[in-house]
């Protein structure tokens, strides 16, 4: 039986974290907004409008550049993509066609069995967002406050080979993205959308099959299950001595397939012309590297600080999931060495549950605390139980982990003579004669009553570990 | 005609008024669309009150309609944009306004600008100030003509490829095309962006100085704008002017050759040293600007469908919104326009006519820039006849498109260019000489128009 291979490329939208939109002062947040509500005269296509550069756009493109490893262009112009829809409102869409501003680049997305899988960057081009067009019956409603929003689209290589390696590609450019704080990163306000290029062809064959794009994916998991079917449909197609159609695909999240949308025939000639408007962004290498200067550390500088640690992959992407997280662990192992390190990631990553999209919860993350906490730990002054309880607090709470600890009265005893007291008092009440029996006729797994006795009495602060020794000294 | 210094110092309200009484008793010439009377009055009032001051307090002037402004509506002289009200006003019109000048109308033009007759209005033809049964010259022929007839002192209007200089020519008056970014195009209806430019019509070239004084300069809100530079009290006279020899042939009439040497043999008599130059990428002006032009027409017209503003055609589809609406609002040259344009975008020919024409443009700013190492300023005429009888060239836009062999080249190069008077032909009829300077040499042209009057 002939084995296929799946060749994926990706074309990845981010929305800029822009204050305004790309080419007008509009406020470029339209959460929450009634439709057409942060529309300026330019977003409108009214008359007479010109567009204004936003720089703060050319700025988060260069950042983006930087977590792409890409170069950035010394010279880029912006081009008009013309097509008509109501979601355009100047018939054209201000892109990048023939000099972007980010060249080509790469990312090194993580797989799960610990590897990790190049792709290349293309190029990245910046250009604005349509409005949104909703459909009802006999009419159809225009909302244009996405209309004008900036956005950088990041152009992959072919260089994905599995649905996992799509979806690992998909997670990884999304955290490049937020840490290097292009976006905001909300997948469910569709704040990065995918373009998943699907081909098949049989394993070691020189060409490529026909790919289908599936068009508007918004989630990790779609990008990865889109690709899955689209490797099963195309392969059943092909082993029905059928052929793939070169065309765009819509996804159905409910129902897992995609379906056709339109074939290459009906690709319209988008008519391209260099925007007579906007004049060149020309960027100084200075400049380039001034802007890229401010972009905090990245995933990568993480994963490679963390190496030695000691701590799974798991924590390390649960750790990595919230940027905070990982600025806070990063911090706390340089002030207080690996161990400490080690220990208070681990907390991180078991406290905390984090999904695909940003949370929203703020908070409270003081290394000195965390450091604090740990050192605590490690003098026995509170069991690893308790630390987790003070952590928890710790996240929402402007006290220091002595402060809650003592609050809660969740100290560890670990005076000698008070536990010396509790230990003579349990080893002489008559119920733990039958342990102290089993104990010295060698069952040793009875001193654990009595350490839960001891445990008991002291209301959970005694050291056990103390407890045990003081226990086996009298005995 | 009117001078500017006639309106200072007396009532803003009465030179409002005797505006309006002028252009009314001048309507069948067609040349304003619309009379902007009642905020008009309501300005002259503030000025008058002392609330507004400035270099044109109580100035009456008007405004080519693809000029956003408030009092009137904004039509492009187009069906597209028939009721269409701005909701702002063009960064030329406010800088006018704080000096205290008066919008009174909104003139013709060709539908949207495509033309040089004003024959493509949607509203009528512009008749020719000089004689009636003659074009205005166009785009901007509704201003040209409103100045040469003194219902105002000056009139704003647009170039593109000579839409100021060819009606200012016609009529008799002067016509500033400014170098391409010395004035803000927000606010204007687009026609095409990369040689549009905003300027003005005024009866002597001192007038013309000070309104380009007012509008000139770098604005936020464009950003192919310069920073600002236009300044017309530190120059130095240039000595040098240069005849463009392929100007002169034998094909132009022989009235505007006389009238182009009569001038020149005034520089002379002024000191000025006048020789011939020729610019052999002349002659492929006029296939570079019909293939860029109707490009960026075809883009920026794109924007009038149907959805938001302007015609609407009654269809429950969407193709068909788009073609009845755009069918119904656009004169048969707007379409051609966009079918021109369209075409030489389109997949498999951008190579073979936009680039290409681009290359050729820069060619063509090459030699320009060697023409200026020899020369300080330019000349010849500004069309190849005075202005021709209504309907002559209606019915063959490639005559119409010849015409305007004269004026593209400074406007592809986006370099400054005026019109001049400079006398009658044997008919009678207006007959313009075209002064081109360097980028930013605005002031300079308006300094040897200035020293040429009169004379």
């Amino acid at each position: 039986m002939t084995k296929y291979e799946i060749t994926i490329g990706i074309e990845c939208h981010v929305q800029l974290a822009t204050a305004t939109k790309l080419f007008s002062p509009a406020d470029n947040d339209a959460r929450d907004k009634e439709p057409n509500a942060v529309v300026h005269p330019v977003d409108y296509g009214l008359p007479g409008m010109l567009p204004v550069l936003n720089k703060q756009a050319v700025t988060l493109a260069i950042k983006a550049g930087k977590a792409l490893n890409a170069k950035i262009a010394n010279e880029s112009r912006f081009d008009r993509k013309h097509y008509f829809y109501p979601d355009l409102p100047t018939g054209y869409q201000i892109t990048q066609m023939y000099q972007p501003t980010i060249l080509a680049g790469y990312v090194d997305a993580p797989m799960e069995d610990g590897g990790s899988v190049r792709v290349r960057i293309h190029h990245a081009h910046i250009e604005m967002d349509a409005g949104k067009l909703s459909h009802y019956g006999n009419y159809s409603l225009v909302d244009l406050n996405r209309a004008g929003t900036p956005l950088i689209e990041i152009v992959s290589e072919p260089d994905i080979h599995s649905s996992a390696e799509a979806r690992a590609y998909a997670e990884e450019l999304h955290k490049l993205m937020v840490y290097a704080g292009v976006t905001n990163g909300d997948l469910y306000h569709g704040n990065m959308r995918f373009d998943v290029n699907i081909s098949v062809a049989p394993e070691g064959s020189s060409e490529l099959g026909k790919r289908a794009e599936v068009k508007n994916l918004n989630s990790f998991r779609s990008v990865e299950r889109a690709a899955e079917y689209e490797f099963k449909r195309q392969v059943a197609l092909l082993e029905k001595g059928e052929r793939v159609v070169q065309e765009t695909r819509g996804w159905d999240d409910d129902s897992g397939k995609t379906s056709s949308q339109r074939s290459k025939e009906d690709a319209q000639d988008y008519r391209y012309m260099p925007d007579p408007d906007i004049p060149p962004v020309r960027l100084t290498d200075e400049y380039i590297a001034e802007v890229q200067s401010s972009v905090p550390n990245l995933p990568p500088y993480y994963r490679e600080k963390w190496s030695n640690l000691g701590i799974d992959g798991s924590v390390v992407s649960a750790l990595l999931a919230n940027q905070a997280f990982a600025e806070v662990v990063s911090e706390v192992q340089g002030a207080a060495g690996d161990s400490v390190a080690k220990r208070v990631a681990n907390w991180f990553a078991s406290s905390i549950q984090t999904d695909e999209h940003t949370s929203t919860v703020v908070y409270k993350l003081v290394p000195d605390s965390f450091v604090e906490l740990a050192k605590m730990v490690e003098a026995n002054e509170l069991s690893s139980t308790t630390a987790k309880e003070v952590f928890n607090e710790l996240l929402s709470s402007n006290k220091t982990a002595r402060e809650i600890a003592e609050s809660k009265n969740l100290l560890q005893v670990s005076d000698e003579g008070a536990i010396a007291a509790i230990v003579d008092e349990v080893l002489a009440d008559p119920a733990s004669q039958k342990a102290v029996e089993d104990i010295k006729s060698g069952n040793d797994k009875a001193i654990g009553f009595l350490v839960g006795q001891i445990m008991k009495k002291s209301q959970g602060k005694a050291n056990p570990a103390l407890a045990q020794k003081l226990i086996r000294e009298r005995l | 005609m009117a001078k500017i210094s006639e309106y200072l110092g007396g009532s803003a309200v009465d030179n409002v008024k005797k505006a309006i009484v002028a252009a009314k008793s001048v309507s069948k010439y067609n040349s304003l669309l619309e009379l902007c009377e009642e905020r008009a009055l309501d300005l002259a009032a503030k000025v008058d009150a002392g609330e507004i001051k400035g270099r044109l307090a109580g100035v009456p002037f008007v405004a080519k309609d693809n000029f956003l402004t408030f009092g009137s509506k904004t039509t492009a002289a187009s069906h597209f944009l028939e009721n269409f009200e701005a909701p702002l006003q063009a960064t030329a019109i406010e800088k006018l306004e704080a000096e205290g000048a008066i919008c009174i109308g909104k003139s013709n033009l060709d539908a949207f600008a495509h033309g040089g007759s004003t024959e493509n209005s949607a509203f009528g033809p512009t008749l020719n100030a000089a004689d009636e049964t003659r074009v205005a010259g166009g785009s901007s022929g509704g201003s040209a003509v409103a100045t040469a007839l003194g219902v105002v002192p000056f009139a704003l209007g647009t170039d593109t490829g000579g839409s100021i200089r060819q009606p200012a020519s016609f009529n008799g008056v002067v016509g500033v095309k400014p170098t391409y970014g010395m004035v803000s195009r927000y606010g204007v209806v687009a026609m095409a962006s990369s040689t549009d430019t905003i300027g003005c019509f005024a009866s002597c070239a001192e007038d013309a100085e000070l309104v380009m004084d007012i509008i000139a300069g770098h604005d936020d809100l464009d950003m192919t704008t310069l920073p600002d530079y236009f300044d017309p009290t530190t120059l130095d006279m240039p000595k040098r002017v240069g005849i463009i020899k392929e100007f002169m042939s034998d094909d132009v009439d022989e009235d505007v050759r006389n009238a182009t040497r009569t001038y020149a043999t005034k520089l002379e008599a002024s000191g000025f040293t006048v020789s011939e130059v020729s610019l052999p990428m002349l002659k492929y002006t006029l296939a570079m600007y019909y293939i860029i032009v109707p490009a960026e027409i075809s883009s920026n017209l794109a924007r009038y469908d149907g959805v938001r503003y302007g015609v609407r055609a009654e269809t429950n589809d969407l193709n068909e919104l788009y073609g009845k609406s755009r069918d119904q609002g656009f004169e048969a040259e707007n379409k051609r326009r966009i079918m021109i344009g369209s075409y030489v975008l389109s997949s498999g020919f951008f190579d073979a006519y936009y680039l290409k024409a681009q290359k050729a443009r820069t060619l063509l700013i090459n030699e320009f820039n060697k023409a200026f190492e020899d020369y300080d300023i330019l000349m010849g005429p500004v069309s190849p006849t005075p202005a021709f009888k209504l309907g002559a060239n209606s019915s063959d836009p490639m005559k119409m498109y010849l015409a305007d062999i004269m004026t593209v080249g400074a406007s592809l190069a986006g370099l400054p260019a005026i019109s001049v008077p400079a006398g009658v032909s044997a008919d009678s009829l207006p007959i313009g000489v075209q002064l081109i300077g360097q980028r930013r040499s605005d002031a300079l042209l308006l300094a040897v128009a200035k020293s040429q009057e009169g004379k």
